[in-house]
């Protein structure tokens, strides 16, 4: 039976799935062996069953990325931080060290709303509607939320990294990268 | 009293001076210990561990150890790769490393030594994410220590070679950091071409020359193809394109 995998981007800037795509005429070749489940490549919003792998780009920025993340631990047998953000935070973890500050997420959204001479915000207020999902107080890792099976770091990892990572875990062997495929930035 | 004696590293025989240590013999046979906080040039001091081998069975940083006649050294064990993925780990998760962004990324030692352990895997340690102030006071300098892993590397340089004292640590433990003699950068007597400024001194991005960021495209990076082995360090083939 082919494996099923699902992904999603949470506080991620979808260039590791663009990545996913890097891997060109080979994507024939996974969906010989593969079902994608949930994941914005088809545009599945729900896990329509359980999946043997998971793929998790971005880290965790608000409540609604916590939540999809604990759906997607549920739902997936081995579950991967992909790329740089998963991993550590990625660029989006600035913010949790906002120089001097003792309140880093006021003081990026004063920044980003209000301060900025480059802003455009004739309300001049920071957005807070009901519907934008709670913004948490520092971004997480997908570690610090709940347990990684296996991280494939990288800012994207590149189209052969992911390949050789998904290739070896589908033929049940150790992933095995070649010196210039593992790489943090 | 003063012959050369022999001991031996994973099985290979390895001749070394009396009062050598582990390391400096090994670098003499050509054999590579791996190592952050010693450099050539610079006297060692052996705080990072990273060049932990066994020697007769027992733990000891190569650098600082001396050599022993007949002794067995293990070097490249999985036990021992292990040791020292787990203390380049807690490295960066001490710090705050944002390799994407980083200008020291593709030359950084630390990164390099995660490369060439092979650090994938999903961690154990919680990232304490400091907020340490950049002081980017100087007009040439700008020194980041949200990179520093304390290597002490800008210290010794600064004193024993630039005969200066401009870095130095401060506090103690876990508060343990890099500071400078002065307020700030600009109220020290360093210069661009001090000993402790030379890329190849840091052995991450914390003392970045203004101006001189992003210099190798990706691909041309000294690490891009190559791991960190023999022969890093200041004078050597570092921070040259
Ligand atoms: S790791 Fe890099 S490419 Fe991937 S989501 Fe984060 S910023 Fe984008
Ligand atoms: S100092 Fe090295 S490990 Fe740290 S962010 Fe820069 S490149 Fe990465
Ligand atoms: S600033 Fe650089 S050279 Fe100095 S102790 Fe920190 S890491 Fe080492
Ligand atoms: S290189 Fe020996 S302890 Fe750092």
């Amino acid at each position: 039976m082919k494996k099923r995998i699902a992904t999603v981007s949470l506080a991620g800037c979808f260039g590791c799935h663009m990545s996913l795509l890097d891997i060109d005429e080979r994507l024939l070749e996974l969906l010989q062996q593969v079902e994608f489940d949930r994941s914005p490549l088809n545009d599945l919003k729900r896990f329509t069953r359980r999946c043997d792998i998971g793929l998790v780009e971005g880290g965790c920025c608000n409540e609604e990325n916590v939540h999809t993340l604990q759906e997607f631990r549920r739902n997936c047998d081995v579950l991967i931080a992909v790329g740089q953000c998963a991993v550590m935070g990625g660029l989006p973890v600035m913010r949790n060290a906002i120089m001097h500050s003792d309140d880093p997420l006021r003081e990026c959204l004063e920044t980003a709303y209000l301060d900025s001479d480059k802003v455009y915000n004739p309300s001049n207020q920071i957005p807070n509607d009901a519907a934008l999902p709670l913004l948490l107080d520092k971004v997480y890792t997908l570690a610090d939320v709940v347990k990684v099976d296996y991280q494939i770091p990288g800012c994207p990892p590149s189209g052969d990294t992911l390949w050789n990572t998904l290739e070896a875990l589908l033929a049940g062997k150790p992933v095995e990268l070649a010196y210039e495929q593992l790489r943090y930035d | 009293m003063n012959k050369p004696f022999k001991f031996e590293i994973d099985g290979i025989e390895i001749e070394a001076q009396r009062g050598q240590s582990i390391m400096q013999a090994a670098d003499e046979a050509g054999v590579y210990i791996p190592r952050l906080c010693d450099t050539e040039g610079l006297e060692p001091q052996g705080s990072c561990r990273v060049c932990v081998v066994k020697q007769n069975g027992r733990a000891v940083s190569a650098c600082t150890q001396p050599a022993i006649e007949g002794a067995k050294v293990e070097n490249e064990t999985e036990e021992i790769l292990g040791y020292r993925r787990d203390l380049v780990r807690m490295l960066y998760h001490e710090g705050n490393h944002l390799c994407p962004i980083c200008e020291a990324s593709g030359r950084c030692e630390l990164q390099a030594m995660g490369y060439r352990l092979g650090i994938t895997q999903a961690t154990k340690y919680p990232y304490l994410q400091p907020a340490r102030p950049v002081d980017a006071s100087h007009p040439d300098i700008v020194l980041d220590t949200n990179r520093c892993i304390l290597c002490g590397r800008c210290i010794r340089a600064s004193r024993d070679i630039d005969k200066k004292h401009v870095f130095e640590y401060v506090g103690r433990g876990i508060n343990k950091r890099v500071g400078v003699n002065g307020n700030k950068l600009a109220e020290t007597d360093v210069k661009l071409n001090d000993r402790a400024i030379d890329l190849a001194t840091c052995p991450v991005g914390c003392i970045i020359q203004k101006g001189r960021g992003f210099f190798a495209p990706i691909g041309e990076r000294q690490f891009d193809k190559k791991p960190i082995t023999l022969g890093v360090g200041p004078g050597k083939n570092r921070g040259k394109s």
